[in-house]
Formats: structure tokens, sequence, C-alpha cells
């Protein structure tokens, strides 16, 4: 009994989750005239790809997509360099100087994006750095550095000290037992970070609106939000199908390594 | 001590990009031929297209100043052009609409174009269309921007429900008055079927313009201190709606707090006789209505007068453009008559150009393009344009004011001194 309300609970979550998405891929194939009816429907009465081709046609879907892709990239991997031998010698070595680097990390994230825009622009214009991807991607890092930093902290420690010690014993090198030993223990975090700088910067948009200038620089956040006007009016179609293609390259990215997204591998790893 | 903090990281960001700059993209100065940036909110297809060929067929007639098309966002136009005016890289034409302009002439963001602009172009738009985009600059009293497309509030209605209750369709010489307007709701709100649906999630510039068929201006100027007033002739509309809402019981409450487009369907499906609307909303009703459905545009009502205040999309000139002649030069050829005629059919709007409210379609009666582009002479400047502070205003005192009177939650005398207290609290700093 307990345990179909538990499933119960979980369907009713996962129903949350997913009507947004399930939405979006009804109204993508509905025609304007079934989106404006009274009592719409899930499965559209006559199906249509017209969206498709007008938001293919109106916007450079394709070729904003490949920008964000190597943006979103970029901010992933680079990202991940950064912060992880930065946050393991946050976590192992104990100083004043690092506890004020973390309280620095955090109230970094205090400041509202609005305030720091004006100054952050005026910054990228004098380095050259407005209107080109290696700016924008940039940003990105500075912006999703400190709680990627901070999350990968967390994964650090939870890795037994002991079993460096344990490595250093059976006569591993530091930068041996940091390879063989601790690297691989911290993929899960690694994953993690990677997804979250991932994702966070395919959807990223304010930064983007303000640093791209050139329409042939668009990512896709900046190419999608074409389709809206004035007073919340929209070519909610176009929108809808253009969006769900959005959402594609997000969910192969994490289908691909959700798979080494798995948390306890150290479980046990320190008894006898 | 914020301040102290945002400098120091702004430093810290300096030095994190300072360390990386040596993947920069670097910038483009060849200069030649002048390069134009062209900052465009057109997002209607049919508009989008207009805005595209345009640009197209200039560069290709001008070769020396080539104009770059680049698409906003409505959305979020104001904030990105903030940050580029302050990082002084702003396109050089910028399309936006009067009541953004007061606030960037203020700030000395734009050129003042009033000896730029060729007496051709002066003389294609009326006078009230100017008065929309005449601002007070660093350097005085200004025009800030060409003003090219207007918007009026029209009353779309389903032509089945007006035949059947035998109710006069108005025209512009002979409109509705809001007397009349109010039996005729009456008279089509029959079983569960409302005569109107009012949607007021953003009530406040829909009710100032409306006020003005009744004289009603809500600011008044003495000495050079702005207040609000609420007067009768300002409470006229307000207790109008108010009174279809809950007296006469003509308006459906529960479309209180849809925006403008989200009535659509239960117009379509007949719940409601008339939907209140901009006029580019015929649009959708093109696209979306069902086969045999027909509409009729219903135009401006007559209260004293048919005024309406009016908002222009506007052109403007960047004060840190390098090229305003140039810039000047490439508007006045964008928004020629024939030019205006394509971008206002584009986006269901009214052209301010003379020249081309005369176009044939603009004229027709399909799809109430004659009701729409006559309502024009109905347009005068909205006096919120001229008001310092209105934003602020408009979001923090009279947008919360005004739904909770429409709500039935407060009585016109509890809004009347909210919106004159609060608000003249809010203007007095704006005072100069």
């Amino acid at each position: 009994m307990r345990r179909s309300l538990k499933y119960l609970a979980l369907l009713g979550y996962l129903v949350f989750l997913a009507f947004p998405l399930l939405w979006l891929l009804s109204t993508a194939f509905k025609t304007p005239r079934e989106m404006a009816n009274l009592h719409p429907r899930w499965i559209p009465h006559h199906p249509t790809l017209r969206n498709f081709s007008d938001a293919f046609a109106a916007q450079d879907l394709t070729g904003s997509a490949a920008r964000s892709l190597i943006v979103a990239v970029s901010v992933a991997v680079l990202t991940v360099v950064i912060a992880l031998p930065a946050a393991y010698a946050l976590a192992r070595r104990r100083s004043v100087l690092n506890r004020i680097a973390i309280g620095w990390v955090l109230v970094s994230q205090v400041f509202p994006v609005v305030l720091i825009v004006i100054p952050l622009f005026i910054i990228l214009r004098r380095l050259e750095l407005v209107n080109t991807l290696p700016g924008l991607i940039l940003v990105h890092i500075t912006f999703v550095l400190p709680f990627a930093l901070w999350m990968l902290q967390g994964y650090v420690r939870g890795v037994p000290r002991e079993l460096e010690e344990a490595a250093a014993v059976d006569g591993a090198g530091r930068v041996k037992t940091l390879v063989s030993v601790v690297a691989p223990l911290l993929a899960p975090g690694v994953v993690a970070a990677l997804l979250f700088a991932f994702i966070s910067s395919w959807n990223e948009f304010f930064f983007a609106l303000v640093i791209l200038k050139d329409p042939d620089k668009a990512t896709l956040p900046l190419t999608l939000v074409k389709f809206t006007g004035a007073e919340q009016a929209a070519r909610l179609g176009p929108l809808a199908a253009a969006s769900l293609l959005a959402t594609i390259p997000s969910l192969i990215f994490f289908a691909i390594i959700q798979r080494r997204l798995r948390a306890g591998l150290t479980a046990g790893a320190v008894k006898g | 001590m914020r301040r102290g903090l945002r400098s120091a990281f702004a430093v810290a960001a300096a030095t994190v990009i300072g360390l990386t700059a040596g993947c920069s993209g670097g910038g483009n100065d060849s200069g030649k031929p002048v390069t134009l940036k062209f900052l465009s909110l057109a997002w209607q297809k049919d508009s989008l297209a207009a805005n595209k060929r345009l640009v197209a067929e200039w560069n290709k007639a001008n070769p020396k100043i080539q104009v770059q098309y680049v698409q906003g966002s409505w959305d979020n136009v104001n904030d990105q052009l903030v940050t580029s005016f302050e990082g002084g890289d702003p396109p050089d034409v910028i399309h936006d609409d009067s009541s953004a302009l007061a606030g960037f002439a203020g700030q000395g963001y734009l050129t003042d174009l009033t000896k730029l602009i060729p007496t051709e172009l002066k003389n294609d738009i009326p006078d009230a269309a100017w008065g929309t985009a005449t601002f007070d600059g660093k350097g005085g009293q200004g025009i800030y921007g060409v003003p090219f497309l207007q918007e009026s509030q029209v009353l779309l209605a389903n032509k089945k429900m007006l035949d059947e209750a035998k109710v006069r369709i108005p025209t512009v010489d002979a409109p509705w008055t809001w007397d009349e307007f109010q039996q005729i709701t009456k008279k089509l709100t029959v079983g569960k079927r409302y005569g109107i649906a009012w949607p007021l999630k953003s009530p406040v510039n829909k009710v100032l313009n409306l006020s003005l068929n009744f004289g009603g201006t809500f600011f008044q100027t003495s000495g050079g201190k702005t207040t609000v007033k609420v007067g009768p002739q300002e409470r006229e509309v307000l207790q109008r709606i108010h009174d279809q809402l809950y007296k006469d019981k003509t308006a459906d409450p529960s479309t209180l707090g849809m925006g403008t487009t989200d009535p659509l369907p239960g117009f379509y499906a007949g719940k409601y006789a008339m939907v209140p609307a901009g006029i580019y909303l015929r649009q959708q009703l093109v696209e979306q209505a069902p086969s045999g459905f027909q509409w009729v545009t219903i135009p401006p009502l007559k209260g004293q007068t048919t005024q309406q205040g009016a908002v222009s999309q506007t052109l403007s000139v960047a004060a840190d453009s390098k090229h305003p002649e140039e810039s000047m030069k490439f508007i006045s050829w964008f928004l020629n008559g024939q030019h205006q005629a394509d971008l206002a059919k584009g986006d269901w709007l009214i052209p301010t150009s003379k020249t081309a409210a005369q176009d044939p379609t603009l004229t027709s009666d399909k799809y109430g393009w004659n009701v729409a582009t006559a309502s024009a002479k109905s347009l005068v400047l909205a006096p919120y344009l001229k008001v310092n502070g209105f934003d602020e205003f408009k979001s923090k005192v009279a947008t919360p004011a005004l739904q909770s009177y429409f709500a039935n939650k407060i009585s016109l005398d509890e809004l009347a001194k909210k919106l004159t207290d609060d608000g003249d609290k809010v203007l007095s700093r704006y005072a100069k």
C-alpha cells in the first residue's frame, strides 16, 4: 500500500515535470486555428509540419543551434578544467585563504545580473570581445564557475582522504594518486558539473543578448525570442516547433552522459 | 560597501578576462563603405519579410551606405539598448516605440533629428504624430524619432450576433457612443454569452488611452511639477467598464486577468460577442478564426470625442552613431509613403504617412482596413508620454490599483485616492 502510494506520488511528479514538454510537442504540430480552440486537445486533429517549415524559413535555426553547441560545449569543458583542480585544492588544503576564497565564491552569486552587465560589457568592449563567441564563452564560464567549483568541492570532500594515504603507502606519487585514484572517483561529480555548465550555457539568454550583435552570431535562445512580439503576442506555432528542436541537443547530451552520473561509487571503499 | 564589492567584482572579472584575452576575435576597422546597424523589432511573418526586402533593396542601390539588419525583440529591447548605450556601442538606427524615447532622449542617448529630417518626410507625417516623438532632450526639446506605425483601440465583433440583435453597425463618421455601446452589450448578453470581454491584465495604457474620449488626461502640470488628477473626466471610462462588469453584468469578469489575445478562443467559440483590441489583432483573426466565422471591426467609441491616446513605433538614431546623416538618409527612404504602406500591411497597423494611408489595400473594406486606417484621425498624443516617472507610476501604483478596482476590491473613490496620493509621491521624485 505504502509502496503504491510512493509510485503514485512519483507518477504525479513525473507528469508535472513532463507536462510543459508534452504540451510543447502537441502545440508544435497544431494549426493556428486549432491552437485558438477553446477546448484544446492533446492530439492535434489535423497535425501539420508547417510550423517547422515556417520556423526554418523565418530564422537561421541550424546556424544558431551550431553556435549554441560550440559555446555550451566549450563552457562545459573549460569550466570543469578550471574548476576541478581548484575544487581539489579548496577541499583538501585548509587555510584562512581557502576559507576566504570559498566565501568569495558564495558572495559572487549574490549580485543580480543587471548590476554587473554594464561594467562587464565595457570590459569586453575594451578587450574587443563584444560580438564574439569567445567573449560569450568567457562570460558564461565566469558565471558558471563559482557554482561548479562549489559543487565539485563537495564531491572531492566525499572522496576519503584515507584512499590517497593508502595509495601513498603503496608507493604511488602525488600525480599518480590523483590520476589513478582520485580522478575516477570524481567522475560522477565531473559529469554533474559538465551537465550543469552545458545546460546553463545552452539556455542562457541575457548575456548573449547584450554581447552578440550580429544576427549571424546569434545563439539559439536569441533566435527563439524572435518569434515573440509585443504585449505577450507570439507566433506560437513556429515558436513551439523551434523550441521543441532546441531541447533535443540537451536531451541527447544528457542521455549520453547520464549513465556516468551515479553516486555511491565510493561506498564501502574504506571498509576493511 | 555594496559599491565596493561591485567594483571589486568588476576588477576580478577584468582580471579573469584579461588572462584569457588571447583568444580575442578582434574588431573590423575597414570603414569602407559605411555600414549602419539597424535594430528592427519586426516579428510578424509579413512584416519581417517586408523589412528584409527593403533593406536588401537599399543595399543594392547604395553600395556606399550598407545597412546591416539586426532583429531584436520587443520583450527585452530596452535592456539591450541601455547596455549598448552605456557601453558606447549602440546600433545606428533604432526601432522602438515612443514611450521608450522620452527616457532615452532625456539621458542623451539619441540624436535630435529636428534639423536632419528632410522636408518631404516632415510634411508627409502629421504634426500629431511628430508630437509622439518630440521630447526634452539634453539640448532642449527636439524630435528623437521618426514615427511610422500607430495603433488604435477598436472593437472586434461577431457579425452574426450583431445582425441577430439588429444592432446598427457603426462607421468612422457615425461611431457608437459609449452609451450606445453599453446598451448594445446588454442586447448582446444572452444566456451564458457576454456582450464583451475586457482582458485587463495590463490595464493602464488601455484605460489611459480610452479616457481621452471624455477628455481624461490623468496628469496635470503646473510650475514644472506634474501631479496625478482623477476628476470626473478621468472617472468616466473607469466607471463604465466597472458597470459592465458588475452592474450590467454584460462583461465576463473571468477575462479580467487575461492578456489582450487570451479571450480570442472564447470569442471564436461564441462566449463573447465582442472583444476590445488593438487593430493589429485583426491579423490573428484572419489566421485563427474558424472557417465561416464572420467578424467586423468597430471604429473607436465616442465619448465627448473619439480621441484616443497614441503611441508610435519610431526609428531613431543613436547619439553615439558615427553616421547620423547617412542614418537619416536611410530612415527617410525606408519610411517613404510606399514603404510605410508595406510595413503597415505587414504589421496590421496604421501608417503615419499621409501618402501611405491612400494605399488601395489600406482603404479597402477587407479585414476592416478602411476602419483601421480611418481611425488614425482619432489618435492624439498620449499625455503620459511626456510624464517623467510614468513607467514607475504605471508598474508600482497604477497597475495594482486598477487591477484591484476592476476586481471590485476597492471603490472608485479609493482608486482615485490611491492614484493621486501614491502617484504624486512617485512623480515628485522625478521632478526636475
